[in-house]
């Protein structure tokens, strides 16, 4: 059975319920491939033991970094390469220099762990989702075990689910194309018939 | 067992499942806009047209048109400018400091408070930029790039350059701060989209967001950090707008209370326009459920508070210029309050400090019109209040022959007018386009704050919440 391509799904209505879930099916012994929620549900993430989001420390290095260049940048331009006299001040007076360092601080750090949380999550506007149920951005919690991952059968699976609560369950199957969705066929999809391998059909 | 908080309303009213909310939400997006969008659209683009018209006069003919003269070389411009930055302040209060304080009833109103932000921004970056009078040249004096003429760099000593950096950091990082915000909503629209033009608009924008929960833990983290960049930089943006004042020895100006009274103005008069906004769009997109009575009483508590700070900090000037000793300080505040300006001080003094007052009373408070009257009068006074800050210190110079009256010309009035046309053109393009309510964190409360939160107050046994606590079987109902 080739990888990332057959999976059982099971969808939740409630996120205790969901939580509840996750922690008995890992318990189980049944590796879960991921959760997709329609809104950010506390404590999931400890439920399927995540590490810690390493987004912090991007954003404290990338602030870092514009704290050093906005000193450089002042000091180098004000007190090394076109030195001026502005009210009988110190060439490179410090109190002066706070305000734009600590602007840049923020920009970079913001930019800098912005751009870090598009890249290190694969998001940009040329991707396109793999979908498993679309009900996952509206209203329900959709749980994905991949089956290549798992010594136990879809029928075994289903039944696990459906003893943990999930309101329903069905395999889905994902065919090459749909696997890796790329962004020219989606729109030529879309340009030509409105229907792509990621929604629904048009009424 | 669900705890349930004994002094909040429910945050969403009128029995709301995610479902619902999801509805409600898309709905203006994916249908055709109402004839009153069309209508309001339409004036807000005549509002643009006919300012302009005068911007781009100004712009050919140079900044004399306006009733600036030697004596006072600033007025409306810088007036606008900081009315404006300062409107956009409350967006940032509401989505940043208010989610450190995890203020839950945020959710609602973020959305659209963080979008006004950033469309004030816009319209407060006009005035700078036009009032350098040659703009086009404006980003070469302004950043700090080598100067053909030698290699002379902009001066880091100077709050005005301080400026461009808060502005420019502020403005950019607020529309991070939104754009993040609404990529989830963008990946529900998605995923509910059924024109061609959706799949691709929102396909696009919403960079293929799942819900995948390894991606909104992160995506948590961010939101926090980046609420944790702004609570400051919002801070330092209006202290930095304060010193282009502050750091002045202009009399009236050169005083240490500015950046927290400032700050504080700001704060009042964003939460006052976001409040004129969201009172339309409540009725418009039918949002009653989603901003309710609780959320419009809360940001009137806001204004109060802050409106009380304004009216401390004005009674401090005075005290201060009194104790200084200093003549020219205690001259420019009898001149602010009975000189020829005296109707602009006591027009700042009615709109901000006695009119919040009266949302002392509950029954105010609660009222949809005295709400929205009131916003807009605290909007009126905050301008004034820069009006005469900035007015009333130049109008009397030190040389008494060059003491004059300002009066504004058409330039300056439609000048204004095309930002209010910028402003609202926008929020209105936003409104038809983007989802107004932030959907993922509405129903990310939804559990906790939501209509059921009664109900579910059934799983606690009566006699187990203190007496005065109970529930009467009434309301289980």
């Amino acid at each position: 059975m080739e990888s990332n391509k057959h999976f059982v799904v099971g969808i939740f209505n409630d996120q205790d319920i969901l939580i509840n879930a996750v922690k008995k099916i890992r318990s189980e012994g049944v590796k879960i491939h991921e959760v997709y929620s329609p809104y950010p549900v506390h404590h999931l993430e400890h439920a399927l033991g995540y590490k810690r989001s390493h987004m912090p420390v991007a954003a404290f290095f990338f602030g870092l970094t514009g704290t050093i260049l906005a000193i450089l940048m002042q000091t180098l331009m004000m007190g090394v390469d076109w030195p001026m006299i502005i009210g009988g001040k110190p060439f490179i007076s410090i109190p002066a220099f706070v305000p734009v360092t600590f602007e840049l601080t923020v920009l970079l750090a913001a930019y800098g762990m912005g751009f870090y949380f598009f890249i290190t999550q694969d998001l940009g506007p040329t991707r396109v989702p793999r979908i498993f149920d679309r009900r996952a951005t509206d209203d329900k919690h959709v749980m994905a075990i991949d089956l290549s991952e798992n010594t136990r059968s879809e029928d075994e699976l289903k039944v696990l689910l459906e003893s943990v609560e999930a309101e329903e369950s069905y395999r889905k199957d994902f065919t090459d194309e749909e696997n890796e969705p790329s962004f020219g066929k989606y729109l030529i999809d879309v340009l030509t018939n409105g229907v792509t391998s990621s929604s629904r059909q048009l009424n | 067992m669900q705890v349930v908080s004994q002094v909040r309303e429910p945050l969403i009213t009128g029995g709301k499942t995610y479902k619902d909310v999801t509805e409600d939400i898309c709905r203006p997006v994916e249908q055709a806009p109402p004839k009153s969008w069309f209508a309001a659209l339409t004036i807000s683009l005549i509002l643009l047209v006919a300012g302009g018209a005068f911007l781009g006069d100004l712009l050919w003919n140079g900044i004399g048109r306006w009733g600036l003269n030697k004596t006072v070389q600033w007025a409306w411009d810088i007036t606008n400018f900081v009315w404006w930055v300062g409107i956009g302040h409350a967006g940032t209060l509401i989505s940043a400091i208010l989610l450190l304080f995890r203020q839950k009833w945020r959710t609602s109103i973020n959305r659209a408070a963080e979008a006004m932000t950033i469309f004030a921004v816009i319209c407060a970056a006009v005035w700078p930029i036009v009032h350098m009078g040659r703009p086009w040249v404006g980003a070469y004096w302004v950043l700090p790039l080598p100067n053909t003429f030698g290699s002379l760099w902009v001066n880091f000593n100077s709050p005005l350059l301080w400026d461009v950096f808060a502005i420019t950091t502020y403005f950019t990082v607020s529309l991070l701060f939104w754009f993040i915000g609404l990529v989830p909503d963008f990946a529900t629209i998605r995923d509910r989209a059924v024109t061609k033009f959706q799949r691709i608009f929102y396909g696009i924008l919403s960079l293929g967001f799942d819900g995948s929960a390894k991606t909104w833990m992160h995506y948590e983290s961010v939101a926090l950090i980046l609420a944790g960049l702004s609570t400051p930089l919002v801070l330092s943006v209006h202290t930095i707008v304060s010193f282009d004042f502050a750091t002045s020895v202009i009399p009236g100006w050169h005083t240490t209370i500015f950046p927290p009274y400032f700050v504080a103005g700001a704060i009042f008069s964003g939460f006052a326009m976001v409040l004129t906004l969201m009172l339309i769009t409540r009725v418009v997109y039918k949002l009653e459920d989603y901003i309710t009575m609780e959320h419009i009483e809360m940001m009137n508590i806001i204004i109060l508070v802050t409106g009380s700070v304004v009216g401390i900090a004005y009674v401090t000037e005075f005290v201060i210029a009194w104790y200084s000793g200093v003549e020219y300080e205690q001259y420019a505040f009898a001149n602010r309050m009975g000189g020829q300006y005296w109707w602009a001080y006591w027009s700042m003094m009615t709109c901000n400090v006695i009119s919040p007052q009266l949302f002392y009373f509950k029954k105010i408070r609660t009222s949809i019109v005295a709400t929205f009257f009131l916003s807009i009068v605290v909007n009126i006074g905050m301008w004034f209040e820069r009006f005469v800050i900035i007015v009333t210190s130049l109008h009397r110079d030190y040389l008494p022959s060059s003491w004059v009256y300002f009066t504004p010309t058409a330039w300056d009035i439609m000048c204004y007018v095309f930002t209010f046309g910028l402003f609202f053109t926008f929020f209105f393009l936003f409104a038809k386009f983007f989802p107004v309510v932030n959907m993922a964190e509405v129903k990310a409360i939804m559990k906790d704050s939501g209509p059921n939160v009664y109900k579910s107050r059934k799983t606690i046994p009566n006699d187990l919440v203190p007496e005065g606590d109970r529930v009467k079987e009434t309301e289980l109902a």
